[in-house]
C-alpha cells in the first residue's frame, strides 16, 4: 500500500508540475500552425466546404 | 416470406440485436416483477414493452427491405441517410413544445403558487427538472444528433456509417428523455442539476452514446473529403466530451438492482466539485461546442458565404477545449471548496471571454458581403441573432463569475435571467434556424412554406425573450440587494418573505415572455408540419441523363 501511495505522490506531483508547460506548448504550437503561410490555401478552400457540396 | 430474387438473409446487426432485445425484454419482465418501488416497475415494464417493440421493429424492417443494404452510392453521388434526421428533427420540435410548455407552467406557478394544485407530481420541484431536461437534452438533444448526422454527411460527402446503428442512436436516446422525464413526475431523482436521472436510466444512455461516438467516428473515417470540416470537430468534442462528463459524474451504487433509489459514490464537498465540473461542461460542451458546430456549418451554408477565418476557427476550437473544463468552480464561489479552486475557477471563466468573442466575429463577419439578406432571409436573421446573444451571454457569464459580482448574483434571478439569455437567445434560436434549414432539406422541399411565419415567429420570440431577461434582471438585482440591505443599527433590513413579494411583478413579466416564446415554436411547428406536407418537392436532376464521365 505505501509502495503505491508513493508511485501515485510521484505520478501526481509530475502531472501537476508538468501539465501546465506542456499544454501551453500544445496551444502555441496549434496557433503557429493555424498561421502558418503555406497552410492558407488549404483553410481558405476548407472555408468554403459547405458552399461545395452537392 | 416473399419470393426472394435474390439471396436475403438478416445481417449480424439484425439478428444480433433483435435477440439482444428479446433477451432485454425477458429480463425486464424479470425486474418489473421483482420490483421494490412503483417507479421502478414502471419504468421495467415500459423498458420491456420498449424492447419488444424493438424486436418487431428490426424483424419487420427486414421483411420490408430488399435484399440488398441501401448503396452508399447511387450514379456516383452519396445515397445520404435522411431518416434518422427527419425522426430526430421531428422529436425536436415535440420536445421543444413540451419543454417551453412546462417551462410557462412552472413560471406561472411561482407567480401564482396555488398553480401547483397540491398534487405531488405537478409540485415545482419536479416539473422543474422535467423543464430543463426536455428543453436541454430533449430538445436540444435531438437539435444536435439530427443536425451533427447531417452535417457530417453533406461535409464528408458519405452516407452515415451503419444501417441500425443511427436508428438505435434516435430511438434509444428518445427512450432514455421517456425514462428519464417520467422518472422525474414519480419522484425518481439523484438530486444532482441537469443529472438527475437515476443509475439505470445513466447507464442506458452510456451505450446510446457510445453507439452514437462510433457512428459518427465511422462516418468521418470512410470521408470522401480529405479534409474534416470544423463544425465536424465541434460535434466530436460535444460527444467526447458529455461521455466523459456522463461517466464522471455519475458513478453511484444502486440500494438494489430492482429498485430505483441509488446513492453517490462520493460525497460532500467532492460530490460538489463533481456536479460543478459536470455541470459547468455541459452548459460548455453541450450547449456550447454543440451548437457551434451548427453556427460554423448553417450560417455559411444559409448565407452562401465561406467562414468569415477558418484560421481562427481553429483558434476558437482549441482555445474553447483548454480553457472550458476549468470553469466548473465559479459555480461554488464562498462554499466549502477551497478558496484557490474557487479562483481558479474565476480566472478561467475570464479568461473564455476571448474564445467566445472571437467565435461570435467568427460567426457574424461571415455574412460580410451578405448583409441585405438579413433584410429579406428571417431564418438568417434568427441564426445571426442567435450569435449576437451568445456573444451577449458569454459576456455576462465570465462578469458573474467574478466574485465580487457573484457575491451579489448568486441564488438570484439574475443567475436565471443570465441561463435563459443564452438558452432561449442563442441555443433556441440556433436551433430554430438549423430545423428551418434541415427540414426543407432533409425532406426534399423547395423551401419552407411561408418564410412570413418564420418573421412573426422570430419577432414574437425576440419579445418574449427581452420581457423574460429583463424582469429577471431586475428582480434578481433587487433581490440581491435587499438581502445585503443593513439598518443603521446592523439588522438586515427584509424578512426573506418581503424579498419574495417583491420578485411577484417581475414573475408575472416573466410568464408573459415565456408564453411569447411557446407561441413562436407553435408557429414553428405549424409552418414546418406545412413544409413537409404540402411543400413543393425540390427538382432533381435527371440523374439518369447524366453522361458518364
Amino acid at each position: 500500500m505505501k509502495a503505491i501511495l508513493t508511485v501515485h505522490n510521484l505520478a501526481s506531483e509530475l502531472v501537476t508540475t508538468i501539465w501546465t508547460p506542456v499544454f501551453v506548448a500544445i496551444f502555441l504550437a496549434i496557433i503557429v500552425y493555424a498561421f502558418w503561410p503555406r497552410n492558407k490555401t488549404a483553410f481558405d478552400e476548407a472555408a468554403r466546404l459547405p458552399l461545395r457540396e452537392e | 416470406m416473399s419470393q426472394p430474387s435474390t439471396l436475403k438473409s438478416m445481417t449480424i446487426g439484425e439478428s444480433g440485436l433483435a435477440a439482444l432485445f428479446a433477451v432485454t425484454a425477458f429480463l425486464c419482465v424479470i425486474a418489473s416483477a421483482k420490483a421494490l418501488d412503483a417507479p421502478f416497475a414502471f419504468h421495467a415494464a415500459l423498458s420491456a414493452v420498449a424492447s419488444l417493440a424493438a424486436v418487431f421493429f428490426i424483424i419487420n424492417r427486414y421483411f420490408e427491405r430488399p435484399a440488398a443494404l441501401p448503396p452508399a452510392e447511387i450514379n456516383g453521388r452519396p445515397n445520404y441517410n435522411m431518416g434518422p434526421i427527419k425522426f430526430s428533427s421531428f422529436m425536436a420540435m415535440f420536445w421543444g413544445i413540451a419543454g417551453f410548455l412546462v417551462g410557462l407552467i412552472i413560471a406561472s406557478q411561482l407567480a401564482w403558487p396555488w398553480l401547483n394544485f397540491d398534487l405531488p407530481w405537478t409540485s415545482f420541484g419536479r416539473l422543474r427538472p422535467l423543464h430543463t431536461s426536455a428543453v436541454i437534452f430533449a430538445f436540444g438533444g435531438n437539435v444536435l444528433i439530427a443536425s451533427s448526422f447531417y452535417v457530417v454527411q453533406k461535409s464528408c460527402r458519405v452516407r452515415l456509417a451503419g444501417d441500425l446503428a443511427p436508428w438505435f442512436v434516435v430511438l434509444g436516446y428518445n427512450f432514455f428523455i421517456l425514462v428519464a422525464g417520467t422518472g422525474y413526475l414519480l419522484g425518481v431523482t439523484q438530486s444532482k442539476e441537469y443529472a438527475e436521472p437515476e443509475w439505470y436510466a445513466d447507464l442506458w444512455l452510456t451505450i446510446v452514446w457510445v453507439v452514437y461516438l462510433l457512428v459518427f467516428l465511422a462516418t468521418i473515417i470512410k470521408r470522401k473529403e480529405p479534409h474534416i470540416f470544423v463544425a465536424n470537430w465541434f460535434y466530436l468534442a460535444f460527444i467526447v466530451t458529455i461521455a466523459v462528463l456522463h461517466l464522471g459524474n455519475n458513478p453511484a451504487l444502486p440500494v438494489s438492482v430492482f429498485g430505483s433509489k441509488s446513492y453517490v459514490a462520493w460525497g460532500g464537498i467532492q460530490d460538489a466539485m463533481f456536479q460543478w465540473w459536470y455541470g459547468h461542461n455541459a452548459v460548455g460542451f453541450f450547449l456550447t461546442a454543440g451548437f457551434l458546430a451548427i453556427m460554423y456549418y448553417f450560417i455559411p451554408k444559409r448565407a452562401e458565404r465561406p467562414i468569415y477565418s477558418y484560421r481562427l476557427s481553429i483558434i476558437h476550437f482549441w482555445a474553447l477545449i483548454f480553457l472550458y473544463i476549468w470553469a466548473g468552480p465559479h459555480h461554488l464561489h464562498y462554499t466549502a471548496l477551497p478558496d484557490w479552486t474557487q479562483t481558479l475557477g474565476m480566472t478561467f471563466s475570464i479568461m473564455l471571454w476571448m474564445p467566445s468573442w472571437g467565435g461570435m466575429i467568427n460567426g457574424l463577419m461571415t455574412l460580410s458581403g451578405a448583409w441585405d439578406k438579413l433584410r429579406t432571409d428571417p431564418v438568417l436573421r434568427m441564426l445571426v441573432v442567435s450569435v449576437a446573444f451568445y456573444g451577449m451571454s458569454t459576456f455576462e457569464g465570465p462578469m458573474m463569475s467574478i466574485k465580487v459580482v457573484n457575491s451579489l448574483s448568486h441564488y438570484t434571478d439574475w443567475t436565471i435571467g443570465h441561463v435563459h439569455s443564452g438558452a432561449l437567445g442563442w441555443v433556441g434560436f440556433v436551433s430554430f434556424g438549423a430545423l428551418y434549414c434541415m427540414v426543407p432539406w432533409a425532406w426534399n422541399r423547395k423551401g419552407l412554406y411561408s418564410l412570413k411565419l418564420v418573421n412573426w415567429h422570430f419577432w414574437i420570440a425576440t419579445l418574449g425573450i427581452v420581457l423574460y431577461i429583463s424582469a429577471m434582471w431586475v428582480s434578481g438585482i433587487l433581490q440581491g440587494l435587499m438581502w445585503r440591505a443593513y439598518t443603521s443599527l446592523g439588522f438586515l433590513e427584509y424578512s426573506f418573505i418581503e424579498t419574495v413579494e417583491a420578485m411577484h411583478p417581475f414573475y408575472i413579466i416573466r410568464a408573459a415572455g415565456g408564453a411569447l416564446f411557446l407561441i413562436g415554436s407553435l408557429i414553428m411547428a405549424y409552418n414546418l408540419w406545412m413544409t413537409v406536407r404540402v411543400g413543393e418537392a425540390e427538382v432533381q436532376m435527371p440523374v439518369a441523363l447524366q453522361p458518364a464521365e
